[in-house]
């Protein structure tokens, strides 16, 4: 043995690695974060630097000094390695600033004005204080409800087309496509549409709420439609074979096999899509309108919904501008939270509906 | 209640390729039928020409004819339907229903159908098939768990269970061993010999010394060559074929010269 390096030659004449080598200590990172904050605050504190201009000095000091102090202890590898996680919590850290500060606002400015009194009262005969938002929430209730009682037979059905029956055949490649295109359909397109349906009925200014559950359907289908496709096709298709070896017909297999194994991806998918279209306001502006008190005929007269009433509460508050966007700040966090309660049933539907293993 | 199939001149098609050319055979009732062969040459599509899976592929169909008790299954007013009730298949990957118990595992075949049973006859149903594909005692215990809690061996008896709980006339069996471990292999071979005597059993298998254990015929499907169809090339007892064969390229494969 003449080599005289660190790593030992076995008898082949391969080198063989050592397995241990220098580590930083597992607080490094947080070490390095905490000094280049420090420097940070010292910039601002004693060198009267701007905010922006010190977050941008300590994140140059970590995203340089973290993998420096890494290379001369750990070598280039470990470095590298280093930058990029300094790179992907950057990345985290940014995306996380407009989500929190969102939150942060809708919370702060919303929660003040929360009381059983602001759920409990409409908008009738109100000017200024005592107003609440019954009527905006009945309104987004009972449209997106029965949104959701066109779009999920329809949706749903479409799917099972589209993967137990028409799967490669020319129409279902039509359908495909089509589907495609609702998705990106803007949704005062969908208004447009579903007002210009209700006008061929009754007439050049009709106001319903059921026009709106239309408008939203339009853009619930595809969402729907997508979601299910998904979920139908990833039911193995062994299933369908061990069915249709029993004798069963296609018919029961989708309904008594397929169907119950995606039935959780469904279910989280419609809840997925009534959450997206809950918040939608653009049809709602156009075909359902705004009234102060609560209407709970979708087919008769203006409907308000939470969306709607943010928007006019804001552009249009009249001489009690203060107190409307007070109630426009409350409506936000319900709509919000309305929205997240749906995102946690989604979760939660689909881990009691998911097939269980027994282990 | 067991029947024999007559094949004669059965080509299988998947779209415009020609899978399997010019089969013609005679599967005996009560008595288990291999199929050995390479991969790719057709014995598990032929297979399921046999209970009329093959056309659940998109763009596949057979021509030809396939008697059962003297009936053609692929005559125009024939429902592929009612044939599946007669014959049953196992499949060569386990795949019990992921949402039902072993207990409605085995009952799937009626439930689906949505046949009413009372309690007392489903009960013994599940006991009759659960007993009868060897899996009773290790299951009595649970039967309400699911069955994809079992383990892969248990999940293709609770397959094998579910086929005969239809009481199918003929049982095909697609490779049902293949991702077994000996032990496993060897409880379904047991089976195998007592199922004989009340069914007609076809069985495809990669492993010869099955073959040889557990058939009375054999069939050896074999390439013509490559990019060609495949086809029947012997067709024998399988004391014949695996001591005797009529065909030099049987003989071959068989004593492992083959490729």
């Amino acid at each position: 043995m003449t080599d005289t390096t660190l790593t030992p030659v076995d008898e082949t004449g391969r080198h063989s690695m050592p397995l241990q080598g220098a580590q930083l200590p597992r607080y490094a990172p947080g070490l390095a974060a905490g000094i280049a904050v420090g420097i940070a605050v010292l910039a601002v504190l004693l060198g009267g630097v701007g905010a922006v201009a010190a977050v941008m000095i300590g994140w140059v000091l970590l995203a340089v000094g973290l993998p420096a102090w890494s290379r001369a202890v750990e070598g280039p590898r470990k470095a590298a390695d280093r930058v990029a996680g300094v790179l992907v919590w950057s990345a985290f850290a940014l995306a996380m600033i407009p989500l929190v500060s969102l939150v942060w606002t809708v919370v702060s400015k919303g929660l003040p004005i929360l009381s059983a009194q602001f759920f409990q009262n409409s908008m009738r005969g109100i000017l200024g204080e005592g107003g609440g938002i019954y009527h905006a929430v009945m309104g987004t209730l009972i449209i997106t409800a029965l949104a959701t009682l066109i779009s999920v037979p329809i949706g749903v059905l479409s799917a099972i087309y589209l993967v137990e029956y028409g799967k490669g055949s020319k129409l279902a490649r039509v359908i495909t496509f089509l589907v495609d295109v609702m998705t990106g359909i803007p949704s005062i397109v969908a208004g447009l549409f579903a007002y210009a349906l209700f006008v061929i009925f009754f007439g050049p200014g009709v106001r319903m709420g059921f026009g709106g559950s239309v408008a939203l359907s339009v853009l619930m289908i595809p969402i729907v439609v997508r979601a299910t496709e998904e979920m139908l096709k990833l039911v193995p298709d062994e299933l369908r074979e061990a069915s249709y070896a029993l004798g069963v017909p296609k018919w029961r297999t989708i309904v008594k096999v397929v169907l119950p194994t995606a039935v959780a991806g469904i279910v989280t998918g419609v809840t997925l899509a009534v959450a997206r279209v809950a918040g939608e306001t653009a049809p709602l502006l156009i075909i359902a309108g705004l009234t102060t008190g609560a209407n709970f005929n979708p087919f008769s007269e203006r409907m308000a919904t939470l969306p709607v009433f943010i928007f006019y509460a804001i552009t249009e508050p009249g001489i009690y501008d203060e107190e409307m966007a007070a109630y426009a700040w409350g409506a936000a966090l319900t709509l919000v939270t309305l929205v997240m309660v749906l995102n946690v049933a989604a979760r939660v539907i689909g881990s009691v509906f998911a097939p269980k293993t027994g282990r | 209640m067991a029947k024999s199939i007559d094949v004669s001149d059965l080509n299988i098609y998947y779209g415009d390729f020609l899978a399997v050319e010019g089969v013609s055979m005679t599967i005996k009732a009560r008595s288990v039928t291999a199929f050995i062969g390479p991969s790719g040459c057709g014995k598990s599509t032929f297979l399921r020409s046999l209970n009329r899976m093959h056309e659940v592929i998109p763009g596949a169909r057979v021509e030809g004819k396939v008697m059962v008790d003297g009936q053609s299954l692929y005559e125009p007013s024939v429902d592929p339907v009612a044939v599946r009730r007669q014959i049953g298949m196992v499949f060569q990957r386990p795949n019990p229903f992921p949402t039902m118990s072993i207990y409605d595992n085995v009952l799937s075949g009626k439930k689906l159908n949505s046949k009413r049973m009372k309690k007392s006859e489903s009960d013994d149903l599940v006991e009759k098939s659960l007993r009868g594909a060897n899996l009773w005692t290790e299951v009595k215990d649970r039967l309400g768990k699911p069955g994809m809690g079992l383990s892969g061996g248990q999940q293709q008896r609770l397959c094998i269970a579910r086929a005969i709980a239809v009481e199918p006339q003929v049982l095909l069996m697609d490779e049902p061993c293949s991702a077994l471990d000996p032990i496993s292999t060897s409880a379904i071979e047991d089976l195998i010999h007592e199922l004989k005597s009340d069914y007609t059993i076809v069985i495809v298998t990669h492993n010869m010394q099955q073959a040889a254990r557990v058939s009375d015929e054999t069939g050896f499907f074999n390439l013509k060559a490559t990019g060609e169809p495949g086809q029947l090339v012997e067709f024998n007892s399988t004391k014949q074929m695996f001591t005797n064969p009529d065909n030099e390229a049987t003989e071959a494969y068989i004593s492992g010269r083959f490729g």
